[in-house]
């Protein structure tokens, strides 16, 4: 340590970066085992991990191409040739449930990444600097609350023309309100302790304890939230699909796929059955690990860990 | 060495009258203290000075400069505040590196690392506690650490609001003698709130005595074993301090 001592200027900076790693690393991996000690958020966890790895290696493992439609094999029974049967265009559902992934994950996670921050920063903003800031912000909110998420949706894809990219800018705008209530909500019992108030006789101004003080309190819960949002978000995009106002065909969007293969439910059981147990899946799991994170990330279990 | 004026210290909500006008000079280099009863006033006086609360008429002057017409980064030179609970005023998910280290980013100071040890060796604590985090430390640890958050910007004056009260009673005699030290070596004016006659005592040359709102009497220190004050309230404040101690012994 001592011949360290002698170079100063090196050995923080190189300390810091070390040691911050090494904090999020720990907690990272603190998460994940406790994660993993619940069955149902390790199934959250699970089907989150199958998500994206399907959604990056889903070609190789698919056997046929997921747009090619062969007539003669229309409404195939689930056999060895196509795991799962075919559609009524002879497209093998196996492949496009594997290729439907990258669109389902592709929807969260725009979603998410829009809809976190937007929420995060009203909520943060009105709650901190409440009067009339907060009294507009939370009015606009509850403006966008008032309205049932999926006709809202409805309405702007019926106004921007109905695509995969509309659907998500439409679930997006109506997925940021219940987070800006609950950030705002977190901040005001944020905003009154000691901590916020040593930073304002520090001279911080408003914008950095919202960002510096506020917003590392909110995050977990935001996150929790989000996650949870995520089984939502992709029943309102599966029902989207299904009304054929999100991907449009030939993409194999699962609820378009449910959408299409409903006239031949009766005949053809697996047309839509898969498509629907993935959907089922991937909620059920995003909502289970949603429920394992508010487990895990409580602040006042901070202190175990 | 900065002296402190207040002036006709007045808060009024609505029909609730909650500081009629206090009024009482702290002398350059002093420590004073504000001594009373829950809700009699002392801790809203800090409050009021460090502008955390607006509401109020009257003046404040810290060596004849009011404090509302400091510009901020001036005030928070001037002057910093220890709060009462050190577990709710160190940022649960900042490290103590990061706490450190804020004050200087916004003042936008030199050598961060330096001031940062040298913060925490004033206060008592080893260099590499820089890294640790709030629940990673001792309730007496955590004042130490709030205490050179205050330390770094190199104020003037300190306000102290109770910094003992939260913590055990081995502890507060540390974190006492660490302020007492602290004046001596920078020579800073304390303004010190609490309720305990015996901190007073061991700390400031100089107390007044707070109830309903109201400075009733400021007395020196010199004054608390014979119990020399004049105002019923003061007298019999003192005299069931008095009590309570020798039945201690």
């Amino acid at each position: 340590m001592t011949d360290l001592n002698m170079t100063p200027g090196v050995k923080p900076a190189a300390q810091k970066s070390k040691a911050a790693k090494a904090q999020w690393l720990v907690s990272t991996q603190n998460l994940v085992l406790f994660l993993l000690k619940n069955p149902t958020s390790a199934y959250g966890l699970f089907v989150l991990a199958l998500l994206i790895i399907l959604a990056f290696i889903g070609p190789l493992l698919a056997t046929h191409d997921p747009y090619i439609q062969d007539l003669q094999n229309a409404l195939q029974a689930p056999s060895t040739a196509h795991y799962f049967g075919t559609d009524e265009l002879g497209r093998d559902i196996y492949s496009r449930l594997l290729y439907g992934t990258r669109i389902s994950l592709t929807i969260i996670g725009i979603v998410s990444v829009i809809v976190g921050p937007i929420g995060l920063a009203i909520g943060t903003v009105a709650g901190y600097l409440g009067g009339r800031v907060d009294t507009v912000l939370m009015r606009i909110t509850d403006i966008f609350l008032s309205f049932p998420s999926l006709i809202l949706s409805l309405a702007f894809v019926a106004a921007l023309g109905p695509s995969l990219y509309n659907a998500i800018i439409a679930i997006s705008l109506t997925a940021w309100p219940p987070i800006a209530r609950l950030a705002r909500a977190e901040t005001l019992t944020f905003r009154q302790t000691d901590y916020i108030a040593a930073a304002r006789l520090q001279g911080a101004s408003s914008f950095r304890i919202i960002w510096r003080s506020i917003v590392p309190m909110c995050l977990p819960s935001v996150i929790i939230r989000l996650t949870l949002n995520m089984a939502v978000v992709i029943l309102t995009a599966a029902g989207l699909g299904f009304l054929g106002l999100g991907a449009q065909p030939p993409l194999p969007e699962w609820g378009a796929m449910i959408a299409s293969g409903r006239r031949y439910m009766i005949d053809s059981w697996w047309v839509v059955t898969f498509p629907g147990i993935a959907i089922f899946c991937v909620s059920l799991g995003f909502n289970l690990l949603g429920d394992g994170l508010r487990d895990a990330l409580d602040p006042k279990q901070l202190n175990r860990r | 060495m900065k002296a402190i004026s207040f002036d006709k210290l007045r808060i009024q909500l609505g029909s609730a009258l909650i500081l009629p006008g206090v009024s009482f000079d702290v002398k350059a280099g002093e420590c004073f203290g504000l001594v009373g009863e829950s809700g009699s006033g002392k801790s809203t006086v800090l409050r009021c000075m460090s502008l955390l609360f607006h509401s109020w008429s009257g003046t404040i002057s810290i060596d004849g400069k009011s404090v509302k017409e400091m510009g901020p980064f001036e005030r928070c030179r001037t002057f910093q505040m220890v709060f009462q609970d050190p577990y709710g005023s160190l940022h649960p998910r900042h490290s103590v590196r990061t706490t450190l280290s804020e004050p200087l980013k916004i003042h936008k100071l030199d050598n961060h690392i330096e001031r940062m040890e040298q913060a925490l060796i004033e206060v008592g604590l080893p260099v590499d506690f820089l890294d640790r985090y709030p629940h990673q430390l001792s309730g007496g640890q955590r004042q130490r650490v709030a205490i050179a958050r205050a330390l770094i910007l190199e104020p003037d004056i300190l306000l102290l609001d109770e910094p003992t009260s939260a913590l055990d009673v081995s502890v507060q005699a540390e974190i006492l003698n660490l302020l007492v030290r602290l004046r001596e070596e920078k020579g800073f004016t304390y303004l010190i709130v609490s309720h305990d006659l015996a901190v007073v005592d061991h700390m400031c040359d100089r107390f007044a005595v707070m109830q309903g709102g109201k400075v009733v009497e400021v007395l020196p220190r010199e004054a608390i074993p014979g119990n020399e004050a004049i105002m019923p309230y003061a007298r019999e404040l003192i005299a069931a301090s008095l009590q309570y101690e020798r039945t201690v012994e």
